[in-house]
């Protein structure tokens, strides 16, 4: 039921946080090879990349940041951040995004799990966000729709955003996986399923694809914690992103999915060192969340940039006296669709529907 | 979270109900699960048919004798010739929770080949709290295993009590006649390790299968409607207590998950008859969606008998002219709650609307 895709509608953005990706291009490599790879590399790494050959590839470091961007900007591409910049130069309409500590998963039976092809079906296959089939992605072999889901809503919509899961170190938070060291993640739950509207959802960057031509500008690396490291547990930026993305999908009836595929995530970092860090994401939360579900973006919003720029004003408006890290966040946005205008995609992209 | 403690066996606080038109022969698979409990048998249909039920269960069984002596001229509410009759079950049942099971289903297995003891999950499901209010990627946060995701606020990590537990099906899906018609070989085979619950302002189709629920809680607003013999309609009665109890639970508070347990379905009913009986419900589903997604409840509505009574004024005022069933069914509802409040007279739940928590 899902679209054909050609090969050349994909990129795949990889963010460097490390220098050596041989391993990580390598073990990837059966599922990335037949598409466009982009690796942005952190401004603050210093080593060289290394990456093996047999890649179709273009990498970007500091230099190329510096001349596209400028000086003029607040929005920092460090850290987990410099992926965005591969989203903004890419010129693909798919695009698809896992940590570099991240390797191919196992399922239960075993078989390596093609963690590209199954977002590119859960992009390419209708989301759901209306009305919740108990029975998961209605559109999955083997499924449907159940008793009592109305058909007018069967067709669906475009899905803009497929959000997956982790097996190994899942994404907790810091105290969280602190508290629980020795916890991993083993449950593969075989679903995909729709997002509903209306519902936030905390949207984790670590493996994510969207379709850059119907909500790339919604992706804002805008929330930088003032202590914010290299490893997630420290950061909070994709949390931020992923919520403006879903407040825009609800408002212009784009879906948003989340479950399949798993991807392996290594074990890396001390969540007690980084838990002085992260506390600052955690208490930032408690006003994060509420903001955005009281926001209500206008009809005249009938774009991607301009519902961005709606939220942008409104958290300057309501949370910018908070902390200083919201202001921050609330010109980053602003500036973020600025420099999408000229740098990004061309055309600029209307409501789905 | 850190232990996992033992699932309560709750065997004095719990009735299992059942309807039935045959027979109970499939009793035997789950007695080692089913025996400690309390069943209650509603026996639809022809009321001089004798059912047998296997020895060792105790039960209390009801025909449309028996519905027409308790309830007199209120029985009207309960359904003849339709699985809808159950909810008379729930509101004869004296204990707090209620675990509802179709005479078609069967003991599962999960992927390791274990049987799978679905009412024990049932009352895991029902005494951990829900997240209705922002969504757990990881699924149920409070299973063993699982925990919130990074980005949870903690503020809502303590989660809601949970009033639905609404379980799944494996073998034959529970499709509507269309689905059924274009696609009669379809199994279930896809077991889903998850359990989840439905964000609020969210609606869902509640299957009455294999559904547990907090008869304390929410039990009123489970009533399963006009169907079967005069009525237009049939295979909504569930789909019908489902709407109006998730825009009940979202009003005060309280969750309703669905996921695990699975159960083995084992009948496929005949989608020509199933078609007769949805065909209405087809067209009307249409109406029914706008119409539970925009209830508006009132604050002053703060238990379930009054939430419910409000949702059936709006009926009247707003289904009333997409057929006239619906002012029969608004009726009905508030003789069902009567009706339950004069079998339940010890008072009801009162709950706190929840202020400040999102929309």
């Amino acid at each position: 039921m899902s679209l054909a895709i050609k090969d050349d509608e994909v990129d795949i953005v990889i963010g460097a946080l490390r220098s050596d990706l041989t391993i990580f291009m390598n073990e990837w490599r059966p599922m990335f090879s037949r598409f466009h790879v982009i690796i942005v590399k952190d401004p603050d790494l210093k080593e060289e990349l290394k990456i093996p050959e047999g890649f179709n590839l273009d990498v970007y470091g500091k230099p190329d940041i510096d001349q596209v961007v400028g000086s003029s900007t607040s929005i920092l591409f460090s850290g987990y951040s410099c992926r965005y910049f591969g989203y903004l130069v890419s010129r693909k309409k798919y695009i698809i995004s896992v940590d570099d500590d991240c390797l191919p998963a196992r399922d239960p039976k075993g078989f390596l799990v093609d963690a590209v092809a199954q977002h590119i079906s859960n992009l390419t296959n209708p989301a759901t966000p209306f009305f919740f089939n108990t029975l998961y992605d209605p559109y999955a072999e083997g499924a449907d729709f159940v008793r009592g889901y109305p058909f007018s809503l069967r067709g669906g919509v475009k899905c803009a955003l497929s959000c997956g899961l982790w097996l190994n170190l899942a994404d907790h938070d810091a105290p969280t996986q602190a508290l629980k060291a020795r916890q991993r993640n083993s449950r593969y739950v075989d679903a995909v399923m729709t997002v509903p509207a209306r519902s936030l959802i905390p949207i984790s960057g670590i493996n994510i694809a969207f379709e850059r031509e119907a909500v790339g500008p919604a992706l804002v690396p805008a929330l930088k914690l003032a202590g914010e490291g290299k490893c997630r547990w420290e950061t909070m930026e994709d949390i931020w992103s992923g919520l403006c993305v879903k407040i825009v999908c609800d408002h212009l009836g784009l879906g948003v999915k989340t479950g399949l595929p798993y991807i392996w995530r290594t074990d890396r970092g001390d969540p007690i060192a980084s838990l002085k860090k992260e506390w600052e994401g955690v208490k930032l939360m408690e006003e994060v969340i509420p903001f955005f579900q009281s926001v209500r973006l206008p009809r005249e919003a009938t774009t991607v940039e301009e519902c961005i720029i709606e939220v942008a004003n409104a958290v300057k408006g309501r949370l910018g006296s908070m902390d200083p890290v919201f202001a921050r966040a609330a010109k980053a946005m602003l500036d973020w669709v600025k420099l999408w205008q000229s740098v990004g995609s061309s055309s600029s992209r209307s409501s789905a529907v | 979270m850190a232990t996992v403690s033992p699932t309560p066996l709750l065997k004095d606080e719990l009735d299992i109900v059942i309807p039935t038109i045959r027979n109970l022969d499939f009793l035997e698979m789950w007695r080692p699960f089913f025996q400690p409990y309390h069943l209650i048998i509603v026996q639809d249909g022809d009321p001089t048919k004798t059912i047998k039920v296997p020895e060792g269960f105790d039960y209390e069984l009801y025909n449309r004798n028996d519905i027409n002596r308790i309830l007199g001229p209120k029985a009207s509410c309960i359904s003849f010739k339709d699985s809808a009759c159950r909810c008379f079950g729930y509101m004869v049942s004296k204990k707090k929770y209620i675990y509802t099971i179709d005479d078609d289903c069967f003991v599962a297995k999960d992927p390791s080949g274990k049987d799978i003891n679905a009412l024990e999950q049932h009352i895991q499901n029902l005494l951990s709290p829900s997240t209705p209010f922002f969504f757990n990627t990881l699924y149920d946060p409070y299973r063993s295993g699982a925990d919130f995701v990074r980005g949870y606020p903690f503020s809502l990590r303590e989660g809601v009590p949970t009033a639905v537990s609404h379980g799944l099906w494996l073998n034959i899906p529970d499709y509507d006649a269309p689905t059924q018609l274009v696609k009669p070989l379809e199994r279930n085979t896809r077991y889903v390790d998850a359990i989840m619950t439905i964000p609020k302002g969210t609606l869902f189709p509640m299957c009455g299968m294999n559904l547990a629920f907090n008869r304390e809680l929410i039990g009123p607003a489970m009533y399963f409607g006009l169907m079967g013999d005069g009525q237009p309609i049939g295979r909504y009665d569930d789909m019908w207590a489902g709407w109006c109890t998730k825009v009940i639970c979202d009003h005060l508070g309280w969750g309703v998950k669905t996921g695990l347990p699975y159960i083995w379905h084992s009948k496929a009913s005949n989608p020509f008859v199933n078609l007769k009986k949805e065909y209405k419900g087809i067209y009307w589903q249409e109406e029914l969606i706008p119409f539970f997604q925009s209830v508006a409840l009132p604050k002053d509505c703060t238990t379930v008998q009054k939430c419910y009574i409000e949702i059936s004024k709006q009926v009247k005022a707003k289904l009333g002219k997409v057929d006239d069933y619906f002012n029969k069914l608004a009726d009905a509802m508030v003789t069902w709650i009567e009706a339950w409040d004069e079998l339940n007279p010890s008072g009801d739940i009162s709950a706190k609307i929840p202020n400040g928590a999102s929309k």
